[in-house]
């Protein structure tokens, strides 16, 4: 780990870090002061609407907007024409699901998924099969949380379309081998969608190095602000995909008979958009950029390796899945205490934590868990607070004991 | 402290020993309840003989709160009317999202018993849910009884 990270100046970016030892990070990041100061700056100084106005206001909008996606795409190395402003990462995969796959698939073809995705990839897919007559195909999962590869091969048949994965599981914390697994579905000429919002600010995301053809993802889970996310698109299909909405700034000349649309990236954003948003995530970005993704990974992989030896420790904690490579969050089940009894107690202690399904029930029925405890860490958090949370532990699996 | 007021030890005591934790071989009503958000899921059974409640019991998996909800609710409820138990089933409701509170009457307050250790829900408004799940499955049950009748009649 790069001796230079200083997690407690970074602390002092978020002030809220405060208020409680926050380890729902695989939920939502907090925000640091750059990022808020950038809403607080664009509504006193920069606030108009985009490439529309002559005006010096509607420049400034359109320049912050603008901007942001510049140094989005600079970040995940892509180019602008290929950056599609979303409200998230569940808008981005719906998007792709209505505008490229729901046209491309027929009765009796398939799209492939794995068993630990989050219900919006999954429930996206689930509709166009419905409406197509297309088939949902699951990558099983191995009892240590991992793709089951030689499945994963034998799944991709001459039928699949389309296929459709997690970089990092929000339950287990599984890093996929999606380099790989995209090779293989290129090898068949099968497109493929990459759901980034647990990687994107735990790991360098290059989507050429990748190559895949969509990589979707949230800014809230970023640092960045709820409400603005990414989808990026190879030109190639984005070009030829339909509208996913219409109306104002993604068209080039409506008439009452026929409309033509806009040029890239605008073509998929209908309606005034998140600019404030677009501009704050900019900013995240360069927060990000500021520490160095390859520190915030290895920073994050020295807390992931404490909880875990720390966890293990405690009798009757069982850590679900044991992949080979994990990114920092994890989810428990502890003795007979009810996930739902464990966070309640944590919380009276301000440990944030989260207990349920995680909106991955197929992965918990694999599992045979109706819910679990997840602590998923940040760049922020620190060794004394994975201290507190493990020491808070052992009185609660007493007093929930049968 | 406000963790006392949630986990009282009779609401630890219904979880760790559930009354009336089985189900019932010839229920004349039933129903399943689940809270999706949670994963809690409970089976309400019901024997009822003209309108009186003669046998309840429960069973599912859940956190300490619903659990011992059901718990309490089955000691409760056995060999009182389908009428009284729709009007407890009110009363809870009423407690567990703290409406109301000046129009409880003191009459009231007392025949509420024990069920007035789960009190301590209304402070926490997450939590509502898992003490409600078994009394919305409850009413589920005593719903699919009204229907039945109709439909018998």
């Amino acid at each position: 780990m790069n001796e230079n990270y200083n997690v407690e100046v970074i602390r002092k970016d978020f002030p809220i870090l405060k208020k409680s030892v926050y380890l729902d990070n695989g939920a939502t990041t907090q925000k640091p002061e750059q990022v808020i100061q950038r809403l607080n700056h664009y509504y006193r100084n920069e606030n108009a609407n985009v490439h529309r106005g002559v005006y010096k206001l509607s420049q400034l909008a359109t320049e912050a907007y603008e901007g942001a996606r510049s140094t989005i795409s600079r970040f995940i190395n892509c180019s602008e024409k290929e950056l599609i402003f979303t409200r998230g990462t569940t808008e981005s995969i719906n998007l792709t699901a209505f505008s490229l796959v729901e046209p491309l698939v027929k009765e009796g073809d398939e799209i492939l998924i794995s068993h630990m995705e989050h219900h919006s990839n999954i429930v996206p897919w689930q509709l166009v099969c419905k409406r197509t007559g297309a088939l949902l195909k699951v990558i099983p999962v191995s009892d240590s949380g991992e793709i089951e590869m030689d499945s994963f091969e034998t799944l991709l048949s001459d039928k699949t379309r389309f296929l459709s994965l997690t970089h990092i599981s929000n339950v287990l914390g599984t890093i996929n081998p999606i380099k790989e697994m995209i090779e293989s579905a290129h090898q068949k000429g099968i497109p493929v969608l990459i759901d980034g919002a647990q990687a994107i600010a735990r790991t360098k995301v290059d989507v050429r190095e990748l190559d895949a053809d969509f990589y979707a993802f949230s800014g809230h889970k970023m640092y960045g602000p709820t409400g603005i996310g990414v989808l990026y698109g190879k030109k190639d299909f984005l070009e030829k995909m339909r509208p996913y909405q219409s109306g104002g700034d993604m068209i080039r000349r409506v008439t009452f008979d026929k409309t033509t649309w806009n040029d890239l990236p605008h073509k998929f954003e209908a309606g005034t958009p998140d600019i404030a948003g677009a501009a704050a995530l900019a900013s995240a970005v360069e927060y990000l950029e500021s520490i160095g993704m390859d520190n915030i990974e290895s920073y994050e992989l020295s807390l992931l390796d404490y909880a875990e030896k720390k966890l293990k420790a405690i009798e009757d904690l069982h850590i679900m899945g044991n992949p080979e490579k994990r990114a920092a969050l994890l989810s428990f089940t502890m003795g007979d205490a009810h996930p739902h009894d464990i966070a309640h107690e944590l919380s009276l202690q301000n440990i944030d934590v989260r207990a349920g399904h995680h909106c991955a029930q197929p992965l918990m029925n694999r599992f045979n868990v109706p819910a679990t405890t997840r602590a998923s860490f940040g760049m922020y958090n620190t060794k004394k607070e994975i201290d507190i949370l493990i020491g808070a532990l052992p009185k609660i699996r007493e007093k929930f004991k049968l | 402290m406000r963790d006392n007021d949630l986990y009282q030890e009779l609401i630890l005591d219904h979880y760790r020993n559930p009354r009336n934790c089985c189900s019932l071989q010839h229920p004349t009503h039933s129903a399943s309840g689940d809270n999706p958000l949670c994963g809690d899921q409970l089976d309400i059974y019901l024997n009822v003989d003209g309108d009186v409640i003669n046998e309840i019991t429960f069973e599912g998996s859940g956190c300490a709160v619903s659990q011992a909800s059901a718990s309490l609710m089955t000691e409760h409820l056995k060999g009182h009317t389908i009428e009284e138990a729709l009007k407890v089933f009110d009363k809870v409701h009423m407690m567990l999202t703290g409406l109301h509170p000046d129009e409880v009457n003191p009459e009231d307050e007392k025949a509420m018993g024990k069920l007035k250790a789960l009190s301590g829900v209304a402070e926490f408004p997450m939590r509502v849910k898992c003490a409600s799940l078994a009394w919305h499955t409850l009413k589920s049950a005593l719903k699919n009884c009204e229907e039945n009748k109709i439909s018998t009649e």
